[in-house]
């Protein structure tokens, strides 16, 4: 893609103050009113609030592997579609991404994919098997730069591993995201909340204390070590308490660090769903009661969780239906990520356009070390940028995803804010919300 | 009634005494010598069976054939996932034969619910998971009310209590009769140690109107009815209790608790028994069982239920 000048016209930066921004050969050039140069792009943005391109933690591509369901093209082009200039493509691929080579493939799939910078997750143990630690740091030597380390879809169950993980990668300034699910207390069938529901419909619990103990017993692992752990997709009011407790400590202690992310469905979508045995429903951590979804947001709001991230879970069609027991975990999440934050989060009052640049942007590319993403907007500043409608709402139709997959628990939901542009390193990737495809992103094309 | 049976709850107390209006003359249909009626005629009735299951089976299979239904088998174990083939796709293959009903029992809850919305058929849910079994709450209340009646007339389940006692967390009879009993006025309690009671039990039970109990032997002189529901003995693997000998202290239906119950106190279990463990032989075989009259109304309700939902409109 190429680094033409884009002109971003009356634009209002994180929703503070509006200006006009001027983006030459990938970088933002000037901030204010410049006059459009010759054969610049110019972006009419006026009502459009301005942020640094989002940042997602926790993808999941498919590729290798599950070609049907994603590839690291597609996810990508819904990762930009969602806003997103950086994505983190989770490593239970198959094969799964515990070698250097792997996560060069994966590496280099994004870059050839040019949407957005995909920079996968290594394993922390061969195989997900959770027993001996994978080659964390040939991963980090790689052309790839690892620096997140994650079984996702496992939890790192085995503390003297966890441990060893935890120690490790500290040679390379890594962090562990852990899938915190304690197996002896929520195996590989549990997909319900465990409670008055999953008593009523059958189905086989998954408590809250699953994720609540292992999440507690690798604060406690961190700063042993003096390391860093990250906890995905946290999921209940229990585990926003341990993370409250454990960041106080570490920010008295200054040598380890807890951070944390929540998934949008988490924010919103709530157990009784699954009323109806619909697997579009079906994900893991399970969807928990409105208690738990009140508290996510609340620590979210005050920085208890750092970030949203999507947990993007793509599945072919007929991997969803199967009985609720049998069918996959895991739900679509890039293209509506943005729109539940808004929804959730903005409308409600709770957080202002800079709180979402810093949950879903500056925090995530801090976690992951990724420099030139989640970075003020500022002149000099590395032109990965989104575009957001603020106030129209959107009916989201799951056919019209540009995923390959389906599993859209959004579909007939209403969402405020919509993706209007997104730009990595100064190239449009959506434009008027729709994905620019390489015919109509000529050179200086005028607007 | 509503076009499927997937759980007792799609029953009004209206539609339970409108069944067991039907089946009280199917029951009579059983002592005949020739006992075919022609009311399903030309009808075919799937039995799906993607578990083991030999009572229910057949009862189905007999009721189906005794109304001139063509009745078919087809059982398949383990989940479809495990066959690499969707249940989707299992169920639309078997449903595109022309088939008018599907019996269906299957190891996950809900997969009753999830067929019926893909399939044309009736559905019938014969057991999913851990969730329902509405046909067997529909002969436990039939058969309790046949006994509380007098001349084979069948009496009322209004302010009776009836006691449950097992492995409520993975019975999905207890589901089933929960809702069954106390839409037809019964007091239920249900009593299990706290490991085997389903979760969030508290406010479901304070939502759905029943009482639960730890203590089996504070409850049993109350009862006006005892269900007791099979434990498997695996359960002792996942630590749900610690022996089968505690077990049946504390939790079994032995002869000293026997004694406890006066003697029209009828007895019920849904099979198969684990005699000496949740119930001692001399209880299971005591007069006031009602074990085996279980069985036999199984066949009249389920009769009544195929009927009722092939046979159409106002035939009642």
């Amino acid at each position: 893609m190429t680094h033409g000048t884009v002109l971003i016209q009356g634009a209002s930066l994180l929703g503070e103050r509006t200006a006009d921004v001027l983006v030459v050969d990938g970088v933002v050039a000037e901030i204010g009113t410049p006059d459009a140069p010759a054969g610049a792009r110019v972006v009419d943005a006026d009502g459009l609030v301005l942020l640094p391109g989002l940042v997602d933690l926790h993808t999941h591509l498919r590729e290798p592997g599950r070609e049907d369901a994603e590839t690291v093209l597609t996810g990508s082009r819904a990762a930009a579609v969602g806003g997103y200039t950086a994505v983190l493509a989770m490593a239970n691929t198959s094969p799964v991404t515990d070698t250097a080579e792997a996560a060069e493939r994966v590496h280099d799939l994004g870059r050839a994919a040019g949407l957005v910078d995909v920079q996968p997750v290594g394993a922390v143990t061969k195989g997900l098997a959770g027993e001996e630690l994978a080659e964390l740091g040939l991963m980090a030597r790689s052309r790839a730069g690892v620096r997140v380390f994650s079984d996702d879809g496992r939890c790192v169950a085995d503390a003297r591993v966890m441990r060893r993980a935890l120690e490790y990668v500290k040679a390379f300034g890594g962090v562990v995201s852990q899938h915190a699910q304690e197996p002896t207390l929520a195996g590989p069938t549990a997909c319900c909340h465990e409670g008055e529901l999953s008593g009523r419909l059958g189905l086989p619990g998954w408590p809250g204390v699953a994720e609540e103990v292992i999440v507690a017993r690798d604060v406690m692992l961190a700063r042993h070590t003096g390391s860093r752990v990250h906890v995905a997709h946290a999921s209940t009011a229990g585990t926003v308490e341990v993370l409250r407790w454990a960041k106080s400590q570490a920010e008295k202690d200054g040598t380890w660090a807890v951070t944390a992310e929540v998934t949008p469905h988490h924010l919103l979508l709530t157990t009784d769903l699954l009323t109806g045995y619909d697997p579009t429903y079906k994900v893991n951590p399970p969807l928990r009661p409105a208690e738990d979804v009140e508290a996510l947001r609340e620590a979210l709001a005050d920085g208890t969780i750092d970030a949203v991230a999507t947990d993007h879970a793509p599945h072919a069609r007929h991997d969803k239906e199967h009985a609720f027991v049998d069918a996959a975990f895991g739900m679509l999440g890039l293209e509506t990520a943005l729109g539940v934050v808004a929804t959730t989060m903005v409308e409600t009052g709770r957080m202002g356009w800079a709180d979402v640049a810093r949950v879903m942007s500056t925090r995530p590319a801090q976690i992951a070390g990724l420099t030139g993403h989640g970075r003020p907007l500022a002149v000099g500043e590395p032109a990965n940028l989104t575009l957001v409608d603020p106030a129209t709402a959107v009916v989201v139709d799951r056919d019209a995803s540009v995923s390959l997959s389906r599993n859209n628990p959004w579909h007939g939901r209403s969402l405020t804010a919509r993706v209007r542009a997104t730009l990595l390193r100064g190239a449009p990737t959506v434009l008027d919300g729709a994905l620019v495809t390489s015919a109509d992103d000529t050179e200086g094309t005028p607007a | 009634m509503r076009k499927h049976l997937l759980s007792a709850d799609d029953l009004t107390a209206d539609d339970v005494h409108t069944l067991f209006a039907t089946a009280a003359e199917m029951h009579d249909v059983q002592r005949r010598e020739v006992k075919k009626l022609p009311a399903l005629r030309g009808r075919t009735v799937i039995n799906l069976f993607f578990e083991d299951s030999t009572r229910t089976r057949s009862s189905f299979e007999i009721a189906g054939k005794w109304l001139s239904a063509d009745t078919i088998n087809i059982t398949g174990k383990g989940s479809s996932a495990s066959k690499g083939e969707s249940l989707r796709d299992t169920v639309l293959t078997i449903g595109s034969m022309g088939v008018d009903a599907l019996v269906m029992r299957h190891g996950a809850s809900g997969s009753a619910q999830q067929v019926s919305q893909w399939v044309d058929a009736v559905v019938i849910n014969a057991g999913d998971g851990t969730h329902e079994h509405p046909t067997q709450a529909l002969l436990d209340a039939y058969t309790l009310m046949r006994r509380f009646g007098t001349g084979g007339r069948l009496g009322s389940l209004e302010g009776r209590h009836v006691v449950i006692v097992g492995d409520l967390t993975h019975s999905r009879v207890f589901r089933s009769n929960v809702v069954t009993l106390t839409r037809l006025g019964a007091r239920v309690t249900v009593v299990a140690p706290p490991t085997l009671m389903p979760s969030g039990v508290d406010a479901w039970s304070r939502e759905a109107g029943f009482a639960t109990s730890y203590d089996l032997d504070e409850v049993l002189p109350s009862a006006d009815a005892v269900m007791m529901l099979r434990v498997q003995r695996e359960r002792m693997s996942g630590g749900f209790f610690p022996t089968s000998r505690e077990y049946t202290v504390g939790y079994g239906l032995t002869r000293a608790r026997l004694g406890v119950l006066g003697p029209d106190v009828p007895i019920c279990h849904p099979g198969p028994m684990n005699r000496g463990l949740e119930i001692a032989a001399d209880a299971a075989d005591a007069a006031q069982s009602a074990v085996l009259e279980q069985v036999s109304a199984g066949v009249a309700v389920r009769m009544s239920v195929l009927y009722h939902l092939l046979a159409g409109e106002g035939v009642a």
